[in-house]
């Protein structure tokens, strides 16, 4: 049995038929293509699949697809325009945020909601907003510089 | 994720009689819990009722005295509302430490309280508050609510609508998280409400519970120093890889100053 | 230094796909007709294999197949081979018992792998693996090495008596009992090195294709080395001659150690693809990843050191049991003795060494290389015991080090554990570390600290290691079954812009950016015209691949001996069309110029030259411009340096709180000092995992992982660790051209002990002299109560 879910994804209008156990980083990977979003864990954990939904960052590992229908998602192919980096993406470069760049779309989605809602946020207030994305690369200490410039630029 | 049928109705009483005439219905509010553990498939209903379309679930209010906060609202809309924020500021902390943001973006309130994992936050919150817990049948104190680990008053078909938390004096909540999962190992929420002193324990034991002497002792001063020398006993607290009863117990006395401290 | 050549932090070239989600990573990819795979694993630690009743799963809705250890073994398909062989201290072989990719008779650890199902979806191949019908009897586990090494203990395996795979030793036995029949002073430790769990953030995956056309195989799979994996699978598993199997990596998240080893499931998806004639997708849930990713570390170990009365090391005798686990992976036997035992000199004149290792087999996981590999293990245990011997001797922990440091003018120097360091400079990476910490200042910190109701302490590490591993001769005569060289083809094409097909792979290190300064650097040519290729076996020389911080000091040297080769081809091209003695031709920042005129052709237009040889010593001179190179390397390079930690303990909870860390390195020639940084955060960040968070626990009795993910084994995250001061001071490898040395585990080897080191110091005060990683608050509290019992008591 499938059901069939519409939603706006990245700005554009998608439908899918799925079965209901389908999560949105299903629908994302396997019936979109959009393989930017990964899968880290399957404990809701390394947040590795980190995806805006109606403007705010959820696990796409533990969201059914059923449950964003109507909804507006963005993935981190979503964020660029072109070849212009969203300010974030820009700063996670500028700044070494990433070294085997598994986790990063989720690290950048994530960031982006932080400073949607804390515009100037310290050290302290980013590295505890991390606590749903896990790095083994990095170290983080790379990734709290890139955050703390790009809500920087975000602001400017 | 095994297979089930999915519904997602409008409003509480669509959702009542989808997940009564299910052969092994399953309400979903968030889904922080259920969908992980759907995918470790430890559980397998035929049906899971999503209860995130019905809005009459949504919103936070302040009613004379105390704040209502709607079960389907989200930890993040509790934690950043400014009427929990000024009301009872212990409960709009307790809410900021659940979870990471992912998850306090989707989790709601009344899918923690029904679910009351043992080391979930808003146990204690709703025991540590004396709120009153509504459903779609009733009224439930909280006192009545949490009767054993994963276990309610609920019952089949009941739906938790809204949760009722009385305005104290002053509150405080500290939490000593579990530094793999972030689940309490022990929390303590204190409060100083018109029905005297409440203390509120989760992580510990098997369920949530009040620590009595704790409460006698604050009732006479409500100061970390009131609780010097008091502690629960560590015979039925919970003994795990990250923590042995002995220490839980050693953990309660001191966040239970520490929520002191912190109570305003 | 150039803008972009040796030196400069340029940003990296790969960031803009992996920053835009266009990384492709195994589980990225997927194939035409594609199946899925889901192993069914064995739920015991120990359990002999009755019966496999497949029937239910092969018609479960869209099985294919289901093929299980008896298949497998009748298409004479063999188990996974191990890649060291280690001799014992008797001259006898290392216990070398079978991996079955599929196991038929009996299972060894909990994750074990019994059946394969493969099907339309991986949803269907998990429901119907669920229908696979194993009858176990159940047997008693051996889940520790305590637990292996008892008497009567349970028998992983019947041709390897008491659980010991080997027993081995390296050094003069009778020589250091006699130093310490001299000793002033003797310092003692016991250490348990916590058993780790890589946890590279992207699981493991492989997908096996097959053309039936033309007979290849194509295996897509998350390594760090893809032809060890062709060479592994494709000569010993699978018996596909190399020509017809191409091994390919793609963007790989992270391997720490973890993606080196030859796995099952990368045989099982090949040969089922060409079973089927279908190709198969198998991708590891993070649960499977923590049953079965090789885990890390896992010794036992008694070390003792004699001292004078001065306080010089006399003499080092050390005693380790290091698990095995049930199967030898790829490079196991090697951790725990080559690549431990030779760095137990560290940075110190240590004139004696002894070291005994016994390698156990046990009802676990396979336990292999993990960031660091068998150096932290060695690094924990000095550094922990020279802070034990500054206590017994009374000496300053400082100056104790100061005293027993090998000098900067006594390289190259021969230790007596076989190894022989090029360069150093360990008082000057001390000096900079005691410096950058503000070590002076600590007690007024400390004192601040205990105001506030906390215990502040601070630890040093002065660590050394050896890694650009190895010279292929060295590691073969101790029983490596491979060569550990690196390759290098340098493509220029005929407009001038260059392609490196290089045998090294990156997997977050950044390798397309290094490499191509490296080509900036050396042929003069602007970074955006430069392409590095690795990870594909049908592109790429045979190479070798990364781990032991090894890719820039031997995949980087190969790179440059292939370069050396295009200007000296192309200075003879120069030299035809400038008419001019090849002699007189230098080459420089991109142009070849005649000595002593001005004279000069660009590298581009020797290269069109080359491909369009109409002007041309053809009679001399082939065509083209493309070289390669193998570079085998002459002898380890040896990193070194200091690390200082700084915590504070809440005495109330038993919270460790790292508030300080600084490391200053001596990593060689600096190529990159961005991503060199990075590798060292990196690093550090699972140095004091290690010594704070993680450990892989099974349950005693039962043998289950009780560690089975992130809910139980504790990953560092950010809030966990501190911005870190890292910073470097340099002295040149003498026998590699770019003097590189090799920063990939450095962070992980040279922490751990600086935080444990740190902790003790922190709780001192209180009577604690001792804890073992990771020192969690539990651990921490109760080493309090201990040290508080005691006290009373006393």
């Amino acid at each position: 049995m499938t059901i069939t879910v519409n939603m706006t994804v990245n700005g554009k209008d998608v439908s899918a038929e799925v079965e209901p156990r389908t999560l949105l980083v299903q629908l994302l990977r396997e019936n979109l293509g959009l393989t930017g979003t990964h899968v880290g864990c399957d404990t809701s954990q390394c947040g590795a699949c980190v995806v805006h939904v109606d403007g705010e960052s959820v696990k796409s590992c533990t969201l059914l697809a059923a449950q964003c229908d109507g909804g507006q998602v963005t993935t981190i192919e979503g964020l660029a325009d072109g070849d212009t980096l969203h300010p974030m993406q820009e700063a996670f470069r500028e700044h070494h945020g990433l070294q085997c760049g598994f986790c990063t779309p989720g690290m950048v989605m994530s960031a982006i909601d932080l400073v949607n809602r804390n515009g100037a946020p310290s050290e302290t207030e980013i590295r505890e907003w991390l606590e749903g994305n896990i790095c083994r690369c990095t170290g983080y200490h790379n990734i709290v510089k890139a955050i703390d410039a790009g809500a920087k630029s975000m602001g400017g | 994720m095994y297979e089930f049928e999915y519904h997602r109705p409008s409003s509480v009483a669509e959702a009542a009689e989808l997940v009564s005439k299910a052969d092994d219905g399953a309400l979903m509010a968030g889904g922080q819990t259920l969908i992980p553990t759907l995918k470790q498939r430890l559980a397998s209903p035929s049906d899971v009722v999503d209860l995130g379309a019905i809005a009459e679930l949504k919103g936070i209010r302040v009613e004379g005295d105390a704040v209502v906060v709607g079960a389907g609202t989200p930890h993040a809309a509790v934690a950043g509302s400014a009427e929990v924020q000024g009301a009872i500021p212990a409960l709009a902390a307790l809410a900021e430490a659940i979870g990471d943001p992912q998850v306090r973006n989707k989790g709601t309130l009344g899918g923690s309280i029904a679910n009351n994992d043992p080391a979930a936050d808003y146990p204690a919150a709703v025991l540590g508050l004396g709120a009153t817990v509504t459903t779609n049948q009733r009224e439930i104190a909280a006192d009545d609510f949490f009767t054993g680990m994963f276990e309610t008053a609920l019952t089949d078909g009941e739906i938790v609508t809204a949760v009722r938390f009385p305005k104290p004096q002053r509150a405080g909540y500290a939490k000593f998280p579990n530094p793999a999962s972030r689940y309490a190992i022990v929390g303590v929420l204190v409060a100083e409400t018109s029905g005297g002193v409440r203390v509120a324990v989760t992580g510990a034991g098997s369920c949530v519970f009040r620590a009595s002497e704790m409460e006698q002792a604050l009732a006479g001063s409500f100061s970390a120093e009131a609780l010097d020398g008091i502690s629960v006993p560590a015979d039925d607290l919970n003994n795990d890889l990250h923590a042995s009863a002995a220490y839980r117990a050693h953990l309660v006395s001191v966040m239970a100053k520490r929520a002191v401290a912190a109570a305003q | 230094m150039t803008e972009f050549g040796i030196g400069a932090a340029v940003k990296r070239k790969e960031d803009f796909r992996f920053l835009t989600g266009r990384g492709t990573y195994t589980d990225d990819i997927n194939r035409p007709g594609q199946l899925y795979a889901w192993i069914v694993r064995s739920p015991h630690a120990s359990a002999d294999i009755r019966s496999v009743d497949t029937d239910a799963a092969k018609n479960a809705p869209g099985v294919v197949a289901v093929f299980t250890g008896a298949d497998l073994a009748a298409d004479g398909v063999g188990g996974v081979p191990c890649g060291w062989q280690v001799t014992d201290k008797h001259g006898e072989p290392m216990k070398e018992p079978p991996h079955p990719a599929l196991v038929a008779d009996r299972v060894r650890h909990v994750g074990d792998q019994i059946a394969v199902v493969i099907a339309e979806s991986k949803d269907q191949a998990r429901d119907a693996a669920e229908l696979v019908e194993v009858d176990y009897a159940e047997l008693s586990p051996a889940t520790s090495i305590a637990d292996a090494l008892k008497d009567g203990a349970p028998q992983v395996w019947d041709e390897a008596p008491g659980n010991i795979c080997y027993d081995w030793e390296l050094g003069d036995q009778a020589a250091v009992e006699a130093a310490f029949g001299q000793a002033a002073h003797v310092a003692s430790i016991d250490i348990t090195n916590n058993r780790l769990i890589p946890n590279a953030i992207e699981p493991r995956a492989a997908i096996g294709d097959y053309d039936p056309a033309s007979g290849d195989y194509t295996l897509y799979t998350t390594s760090q080395n893809p032809h060890v994996i062709r060479l592994l699978m494709g000569a010993f598993v699978l018996s596909i001659p190399e020509h017809k199997l191409r091994v390919y990596a793609p963007d790989v998240g992270g391997g720490f150690g973890s993606k080196i080893y030859h796995y099952a499931e990368e045989a099982i998806v090949t040969w089922a693809a060409g079973k089927l004639q279908r190709p198969v997708k198998w991708t590891a849930e993070r649960s499977e990843s923590f049953m079965s990713d090789a885990h890390g570390r896992d010794h036992v170990t008694h070390a003792e050191l004699a001292l004078d009365g001065d306080g010089k090391f006399l003499a080092l005798r050390v005693h380790t049991d290091a698990n095995m686990g049930a199967y030898l992976s790829t490079f196991a036997p090697s951790i725990p003795t080559y690549l431990y035992a030779l760095l137990l000199a560290g940075t110190y004149t240590t004139p004696q060494i002894y070291c005994n290792v016994r390698a156990v087999f046990t009802n676990t996981v396979p336990v292999d290389a993990y960031r660091g590999a068998g150096r932290p293990e060695a690094t924990y245990l000095l550094e922990r015991l020279v802070d034990v011997a500054a206590r017994v001797t009374g000496i300053d922990r400082v100056e104790i080090r100061r005293r027993n440091f090998i000098p900067k003018d006594a390289f190259p120097y021969q230790t007596p554990v076989v190894v022989q360091y090029d360069s150093g400079d360990y008082q000057a990476t001390l000096d900079t570390a005691l410096r950058h910490a503000e070590w002076d200042g600590f007690e007024f910190r400390r004192q601040e600290a205990a105001e506030r109701g906390k215990l502040r302490g601070i630890g040093i590490s002065t660590y050394l290691e050896a890694c650009g591993i190895a010279p292929s001769a060295v590691v073969g005569s101790v029983g490596a079954r491979a060569g550990l060289y690196e390759s290098a083809n340098v493509r220029v094409h005929p407009t001038g812009s260059v392609t490196v097909f290089t045998g090294s792979h990156s997997h977050g290190q950044g390798h397309e950016t290094t490499f191509s300064q490296l080509v900036a650097d050396q042929l003069g040519v602007p970074l955006e015209s430069v392409e590095i290729v690795h990870g594909d076996t049908a592109k790429v020389p045979f190479g070798m691949g990364t781990y032991g911080s090894r890719s820039l000091a031997v995949g980087g040297t190969a790179l440059i001996k292939a370069m050396d080769k295009i200007i000296a081809k192309g200075k003879k091209i120069a030299a035809h069309l400038m008419e001019a003695s090849e002699a007189d031709i230098e080459f420089k920042d991109g142009a070849f110029t005649v000595s002593g005129t001005d004279k000069s052709t660009t590298l581009a237009e020797v290269a069109l030259t080359a491909y369009v040889p109409h002007n041309y010593p053809i009679e001399e001179l082939e065509p083209g411009l493309e070289e390669q190179a193998f570079y085998d390397p002459t002898n380890f390079t040896f990193p070194g340096g200091c690390h200082v930690c700084e915590v504070e303990v809440d005495p109330d909870t038993g919270v460790v709180e790292v508030v300080n860390f600084t490391a200053v390195d001596d990593v060689g020639r600096v190529i990159n000092p961005m991503i060199v940084e990075g590798q060292v955060h990196g690093g550090v960040a699972q140095g004091i995992g290690q010594a704070l968070l993680e450990s892989c626990a099974y349950d005693q009795e039962s043998g289950q992982l009780l560690t089975g993910s992130y809910m139980d084994y504790t990953m560092p995250r950010a809030d966990n660790v501190p911005s870190f001061h890292v910073s470097h001071e340099m002295t040149l490898c003498t026998h590699n051209p770019l003097g590189v040395k090799g920063v990939g585990e450095v962070g992980a080897i040279g922490s751990p002990p600086a935080v444990i080191n740190a902790v003790v110091h922190a709780l001192e005060p209180l009577g604690v002299t001792d804890i073992a990683m990771p020192a969690t608050p539990q651990r921490v509290w109760q080493a309090i109560q201990a040290a508080q019992t005691q006290a009373a008591a006393e």
